[in-house]
């Protein structure tokens, strides 16, 4: 049994269809990539999963249970064990970077205020955050509030963490800082869908790699099989335009 | 007490109603126009009069803006005579509601000055235009794309304004209205008639303002 | 005019007359200030309906959207004698002073719950999606996210509504309410110089708002320089 398995979702924004059947597993403790071409439905996906954009047909199941999106209880229930990472952070402009890691868990999850704080500035430490963690989010740079957004997922003790683009927003300096803080939660075996567009990232921790074009799933395999060896031709032309640049 | 909802007296009194919402864009048309001369007047006063000129303009309007509309009226109408001017009620309302208007139109118009940018003033002159060729060409299509909107908004606010000409037996919208609820004692319908009569006047208006403000100045109209 | 102010002045000056035009102020002020608190609360609740989403709710969100939209454009007298006549069908006896503050808070909640409206939705889209991804509830987003971030785009013009309607309130003398303006009517018809009488209520009004007005200034100036905190 998959530890999450997503089969024939399909979604729409409005009457713009953006999702047409997606299927996908995703086995406990492994890294799943979701590459492609801008506007193939990646982050739409991500959306789909946290019940932020209910799904037209198909259906998710996480260990084995089948969530059903257009149940608030289940939804509730499923936002609980997922959490994920914005494309552009989403901090809570009016917090600290302290208080957007620990307003959920006090407030939402009612767990007790001082072991939550002790948490949290752990995960910040551990981010490399530690002397920011009273800045508000416009005193931070965009990899610093990445990073926050990244120990605020994290204080959720998700069980299956979304990272949307989490590399997109930022200048390429600011790139490898927060790499390295996911390179450090997969060395932890936390499971994980990465939208993205940093191959060689994508490359060096995935143990699968999803191609997307057009809200269908073109490609799935490991990242040697998809990169090296594509079987799909549209594979082939988006890795070849990828390896050109 | 019950009080039994009739409307099919009122609705006889439809076209007279008209007549009255038709008087009322008159005055707040003539308002606004004087409104308009006198907001730019002081307008200028404030942007580029001498500390004497900018001190009367600010007088002007701290004074119109902190006071009712209603009691400058009732001065006009009933403290003037004192001084041996007398008024007609119509005069007094429209002088009124002209003072008024000028006094919250020398404000935006003020604003719509201001929001000239230097730089854009300096890429003019880089371009070679003359002093006039300036004012021609950048500043006043600048001014009236940045002003029409809000322009636009207080004309409609004086439309509904002009129903305190009613007060001084004007007989306008809500003039009528008081005169055809004492023929009849409808109450309730007569000016719930006259409210939904002063919503078709007002989203009219505002919907011709709207595709005037986009053709004529390209404007961003986001109306009341 | 000049002299008739001078003659009359001491006898309109008196302790009884200042008191009646001191009272007639205190209600000018409490019908605004309630009007636009009681304007608040029901703004509030209107811009939120607003923004209910799905059909189960669409009865509430067309009330609010009529509300909003109607009212916004019906004069404030005419609003004034709906409610007034309203009043007087069903034959509830309440004081003038509780039907003229139902008109206000009428008009009132209408223009607030659209300068609420647009607080609400200067906050990004995306600080909701962030609230909804960690299960908070709609209240929970709005008291812990949206609000702390929006209150200072709606203060200020809110502030500026509550401002400009002291001076509207004038209208409701036409319902026989004693406030400033009732006030220097019958002060009027005892027979002092209209322009003392209206001259007097003039500053009287000018006294209540030009402060409120400069600290409204004030509060957009401070509020324009820190979005965030």
């Amino acid at each position: 049994m998959q530890h999450l398995d997503i089969v024939d979702i399909s979604a729409r924004y409005g009457s713009h269809q953006v999702l047409r059947g997606i299927s996908l597993g995703v086995d406990r403790g492994q890294i799943t990539s979701l590459v492609g071409p801008s506007g193939s439905g990646k982050s739409t996906l991500l959306r789909v999963l946290v019940g932020l954009l209910p799904p037209e047909t198909g259906h998710v199941s996480f260990d084995g249970q089948r969530i059903d999106y257009s149940n608030k209880k289940n939804v509730k229930a499923i936002r609980d064990r997922f959490a994920i990472v914005f494309q552009q952070y989403n901090l809570f402009q009016n917090m600290t970077a302290l208080d957007n890691v620990t307003i959920a868990p006090i407030k939402i999850r009612k767990r007790n205020r001082a072991e939550v704080i002790d948490e949290a500035e752990e995960l910040l430490a551990k981010v490399g955050l530690k002397e920011k963690m009273r800045s508000y989010p416009d005193q931070l740079s965009g990899g610093q509030q990445q990073r926050v957004a990244i120990a605020r997922a994290l204080a959720l003790k998700p069980e299956l963490l979304l990272l949307d683009e989490v590399t997109a927003s930022l200048d390429p300096e600011l790139v490898s800082e927060v790499l390295d803080s996911i390179r450090q939660l997969a060395a932890e075996g936390m499971t994980m869908i990465i939208v993205s567009h940093e191959m060689g990232f994508v490359r060096e921790v995935s143990s699968t790699v999803a191609f997307m074009v057009d809200g269908k799933m073109v490609e799935v395999g490991s990242p040697a099989d998809v990169f090296e060896n594509p079987k799909e031709a549209r594979t082939r032309e988006f890795v070849n335009k990828i390896l050109q640049h | 007490m019950g009080y039994a909802i009739n409307f099919g007296q009122v609705f006889e009194y439809l076209p007279y109603l008209a007549g009255g919402a038709w008087l009322s864009l008159q005055i707040a048309f003539l308002a606004f126009c004087g409104g308009l001369v006198l907001g730019l007047l002081g307008a200028f006063a404030k942007t580029f009069g001498g500390p004497i000129l900018r001190r009367i303009a600010n007088a002007y309007v701290v004074f119109f803006t902190n006071t009712p509309q209603l009691v400058q009226i009732y001065f006009l109408f009933f403290a003037l005579p004192e001084a041996g001017i007398l008024l007609s009620s119509y005069v007094a309302v429209l002088i009124g509601m002209t003072l008024n208007a000028g006094a919250y139109l020398t404000e935006i118009q003020r604003a719509g000055f201001s929001s000239v940018r230097q730089t854009e003033m300096e890429a003019a002159e880089t371009l070679g235009m003359s002093r006039w060729q300036q004012v021609r060409y950048v500043i006043v299509p600048h001014i009236a794309r940045v002003l029409f909107p809000p322009l636009s908004n207080h004309y409609i606010l004086m439309t509904l304004g002009t129903s305190m000409a009613a007060i001084f037996g004007v007989e306008e919208l809500t003039g009528r209205a008081l005169n055809v609820n004492s023929e009849t004692f409808r109450s309730i319908e007569v000016f719930t008639i006259t409210g939904v009569m002063y919503i078709l006047v007002t989203l009219v208006a505002s919907a011709i303002l709207g595709v005037a403000g986009r053709a004529l100045f390209r404007a961003k109209m986001r109306i009341v | 005019m000049l002299d008739r102010i001078l003659e009359e002045a001491p006898r309109f000056f008196t302790y009884y007359n200042l008191i009646f035009l001191g009272g007639a102020l205190l209600t000018t002020f409490l019908l605004t200030a309630f009007g636009c608190l009681l304007g608040f609360l029901f703004g509030f609740l209107m811009a939120v309906a607003r923004g209910t989403t799905g059909w189960l709710l669409f009865p509430i969100r067309a009330l609010a959207f009529l509300i909003t939209e109607s009212f916004r454009r019906i004069p404030f007298l005419v609003t004034l004698f709906i409610v007034f006549y309203a009043f007087r069908g069903t034959g509830i006896s309440w004081s003038i002073f509780w039907v003229a503050l139902v008109a206000v808070v009428v008009i009132a909640s209408s223009f607030i719950a659209e300068i609420i409206r647009a607080g609400l939705e200067s906050v990004h889209r995306n600080q909701w999606d962030a609230a909804a991804a960690m299960n908070m509830s709609t209240v929970q987003a709005l008291r812990y996210v949206i609000l702390p971030q929006a209150w200072k785009v709606i203060l200020p013009p809110a502030f500026s509504f509550f401002v400009l309607f002291i001076k509207d309130t004038a209208l409701a003398s036409q319902i026989g309410l004693v406030e400033l303006t009732f006030a220097g009517k019958v002060l009027n018809n005892r027979g002092f110089s209209a322009a003392l009488v209206f001259g007097t209520v003039l500053i009287l009004y000018f006294i209540l708002s030009y402060p409120m007005t400069r600290f409204g200034v004030w509060l957009e100036a401070r509020f324009a320089t820190s979005r965030h905190r």
